[in-house]
């Protein structure tokens, strides 16, 4: 088991996601994963992992405005399972 | 930091852990989050950090000229007194209006084929008469809204409808560097450059258009902000190859940067020097974990 | 007349009398750049209107001057802007969709012949629409209809002309401006000022017919059919001076500066015993279709007197409705500037032309004018399947 601190954390309007992709990479701690599902219009979205920082660059290159960006007053830590 | 993905968090609702919000989901001058640009299109960030700049100054009385793009269905999500005008004529119109609403701040919004194409010398002569209003150009290097033509920004070797094996400096001429030719103008009081397409250009590029419209609120003179932006659809490639693609071809010679500020002008190549350093400032602070706004 | 007070008598050239009279209506902004016989409509501007508190600008081409003028009129101010038939040429797309966002642009055309009837009345620009013409014929009516073309223009929505010409623009005239009142009307809530950003009711003044997000959209045919369905509406407005069209066998329809000169021509062909008539259209558009019908339903002959090749005689025999037969009795005349007025343009040559119509002789040849008559290759008068 390790531990992974979450200073932040987000929420997506998935309705609203056209799929573009570019708040994967926008991430600095890499913690947005596309899904393997998709949306009512078709397209994949961004799901969150631990790890978030609250630093709000989703939210800056998101074009349909998906994001809003929450920092916790107590980090939030969560304990994650290591593959065998 | 752990190599290790933890499981999916739920990211439907506000966290009930005690959080503040960081950042609200859309600006206050923003209707609306819907809109029918292409996914991975650089205007509605744009547009985004335009508003922010706009809110952060706590500016109320607000007129948009707004020119013909993608962009103009924008409009439609706008809580801003809008004077819709034809291609390339944003410039004219806003210098009416600016004359007759001294007290409003007035800025343009027009994309690269609008106002480096058709309206060419609406800008430049905007500027000469350093008009007190903002120019904001939206620059893809393509005509959009036709389906990706070539334009007077399109950069050497740039695929596009009209240049399928690349631009050809001898078929079809060079681009057009419109900040530097406005920087020459001694009407214009602030030029600048600045991209979106990472959240570290956004951040620069909000703090450009801020002092824009205090070049505009203070009566320096005419104020201009050029924002590089992603058309995956007009480049023909995937949306989430648009950053990089902008940052290799685009960016490489509409280089960001401030051109014209209190009185010194600086050239394109002057600016790619100050940018290498500036990129790796920045690189450090998103590694510490956050932007300073 | 002061700096500040445009109204007063005094001698003056027609174009700093419709300058005065525009500013007597209110107008505060106004762009342009110079061409003649429009240029001292842009110096008289420049030279009176900083001291009411407005604004000229000697924009860089005539494509920026109605730019300005747009954005002006677009947050409420009364604007205009103006040229000659070349520049207005130029302004053509502005014109066209200033008429789909309902902008009450009034302009200015200081034309140099009277050929620019079809460019005012049919719309050299694209789509559908119509701009309300009026043609005054000397400065004292101009300063009227200068202000009326300023209530007419709020009062629908839409541009409005003042059609002039050289002579008019040029010639000196002792006249009175004064103030005239016109009807109250609605205050200007559709104009973008910058007032309700923010407040959730910011609006959009578009040709477009794109609304804000949450309001019901015309979209381009919604727009178009609203512009198409108001042009209908605006033909009331519809004004025409005659004279001596009881008794008359002959009419003559002229317009602007060329008019005085029919009168004239007219009161002296009357003295000689001859029963000839004139039809002023004061609008060229609306055209007074129903005044020369009732005419044409009396007289043997109607004649067009235009400078030109013809143009205004299109709308006589829509007016005429086949009850008197039309002929054009003008003609193209300039001098050697190309702006002034020519040999047409002269009241011997007017009467002898009008005497020709109510007689039925050939009308006159100007002397040295057949050089000019186009001479045909043998292969364009070959029939081409």
């Amino acid at each position: 088991m390790s531990t992974v601190r979450s200073r932040g954390t987000v929420t997506i309007d998935t309705h609203t996601c056209k799929g573009c992709e570019l708040c994967i990479p926008a991430c600095p701690p890499r913690v947005l994963t596309m899904s393997t599902g998709v949306n009512q219009k078709g397209y994949h979205v961004p799901e969150l992992h631990p790890g978030c920082t609250g630093c709000a660059a989703c939210l800056m290159v998101c074009p349909d405005y998906c994001f809003e960006v929450f920092r916790f007053e107590v980090p939030v830590e969560h304990e994650i399972q290591e593959d065998a | 930091m752990s190599d290790l993905l933890g499981p999916v968090l739920d990211t439907s609702a506000a966290p009930v852990t005690a959080a503040r919000i960081v950042e609200p989901r859309i600006p206050r001058l923003l209707l609306t989050p819907d809109h029918h640009l292409c996914p991975g299109c650089g205007e509605p960030l744009a547009i985004r950090t335009l508003l922010q700049a706009i809110e952060d100054l706590g500016i109320e009385q607000v007129i948009c000229i707004l020119g013909i793009g993608c962009y103009t269905s924008f409009g439609a999500n706008l809580d801003v007194d809008l004077v819709q005008c034809l291609h390339g004529r944003a410039p004219s119109v806003a210098t009416g209006a600016k004359r007759m609403r001294p007290e409003a701040a007035v800025f343009t919004l027009q994309g690269d084929g609008d106002m480096v194409n058709e309206g060419l010398q609406e800008v430049l002569h905007t500027a000469a008469r350093g008009e007190h209003l903002t120019c904001v150009l939206l620059n893809n290097g393509v005509f959009g809204e036709t389906g990706g033509h070539m334009t007077a920004t399109t950069v050497i070797g740039q695929r596009t409808k009209n240049t399928i094996e690349g631009r050809d400096a001898e078929y079809h001429g060079y681009p057009i560097l419109i900040g530097d030719l406005i920087a020459r103008l001694e009407g214009a009081a602030y030029v600048a450059r600045g991209s979106v397409h990472n959240a570290g250009a956004v951040a620069r590029t909000t703090k450009m258009l801020r002092r824009a419209f205090e070049t505009q609120q203070r009566r320096e003179g005419f104020s201009f902000v050029e924002v590089l932006t992603m058309c995956p659809t007009g480049w023909f490639i995937p949306t989430g190859e648009g950053p990089d693609y902008l940052s290799s071809t685009l960016a490489e010679v509409h280089i960001m940067g401030e051109l014209k500020v209190d009185g010194v002008i600086r050239t394109t190549e002057e600016l790619h020097a100050e940018n290498v350093a500036r990129a790796a400032e920045l690189e450090a602070q998103l590694a510490r974990g956050g932007l300073e706004s | 007349m002061t700096t500040t007070d445009p109204t007063g008598r005094a001698l003056m050239e027609g174009s700093e009398a419709l300058v005065r009279a525009a500013i007597a209506a209110g107008c505060r902004f106004f762009a342009g750049y110079p061409m003649t016989p429009f240029t001292e409509v842009l110096e008289h501007f420049a030279a009176l209107l900083p001291d009411v508190g407005g604004t000229c600008i000697n924009a860089e081409s005539e494509i920026e001057a109605v730019g300005m003028a747009w954005g002006a009129v677009a947050t409420g101010a009364r604007a205009a802007t103006g040229s000659t038939g070349q520049g207005l040429a130029l302004m053509q797309e502005s014109f066209s969709e200033a008429t789909l966002a309902e902008l009450p642009l009034v302009i200015f055309n200081m034309s140099r012949s009277q050929g620019d009837y079809f460019q005012a009345t049919r719309g050299g620009g694209h789509g559908d629409y119509r701009h309300l013409v009026l043609a005054p014929q000397d400065a004292r009516e101009g300063i009227r209809l200068v202000q009326l073309a300023f209530h007419l223009a709020d009062k629908w929505r839409n541009p409005v002309m003042i059609y002039g010409d050289y002579l008019l623009a040029h010639t000196l005239e002792a006249v009175e401006v004064e103030t005239f009142e016109f009807p109250a009307l609605p205050p200007k809530d559709w104009a973008a000022t910058g007032e309700r950003t923010g407040t959730g009711a910011a609006v959009s003044v578009t040709p477009l017919g794109v609304a804000k997000h949450g309001q019901p959209d015309d979209g381009q045919e919604g727009r178009s059919q609203w512009i198409a369905t108001k042009m209908p509406l605006m033909e009331r407005e519809v004004r025409v001076e005659t004279g001596h069209c009881d008794d008359a066998e002959t009419v003559v329809v002229a317009f602007g500066s060329t008019a005085k000169f029919v009168k004239y021509a007219v009161a002296q062909l009357r003295d000689e015993g001859l029963r000839v008539g004139w039809i002023r259209p004061v609008t060229l558009w609306p055209f007074p279709y129903d005044t020369v019908r009732e005419v044409a339903a009396r007289v043997r002959v109607i004649g067009s007197y235009e400078i030109s090749s013809g143009q205004m005689v299109d709308d006589v025999r829509i007016g005429a409705a086949g009850l008197a037969p039309v002929e054009f009795i003008g003609g193209v005349s300039t001098d050697h500037s190309g702006f002034g007025l020519g040999r047409l343009l002269d009241v011997d040559e007017v009467r002898e032309r009008i005497r020709a119509l109510h007689t039925g002789a050939a009308q006159p040849v100007v002397p040295g004018y057949e050089r000019f008559t186009y001479r045909p290759a043998p292969h364009q008068l070959e029939v081409t399947p």
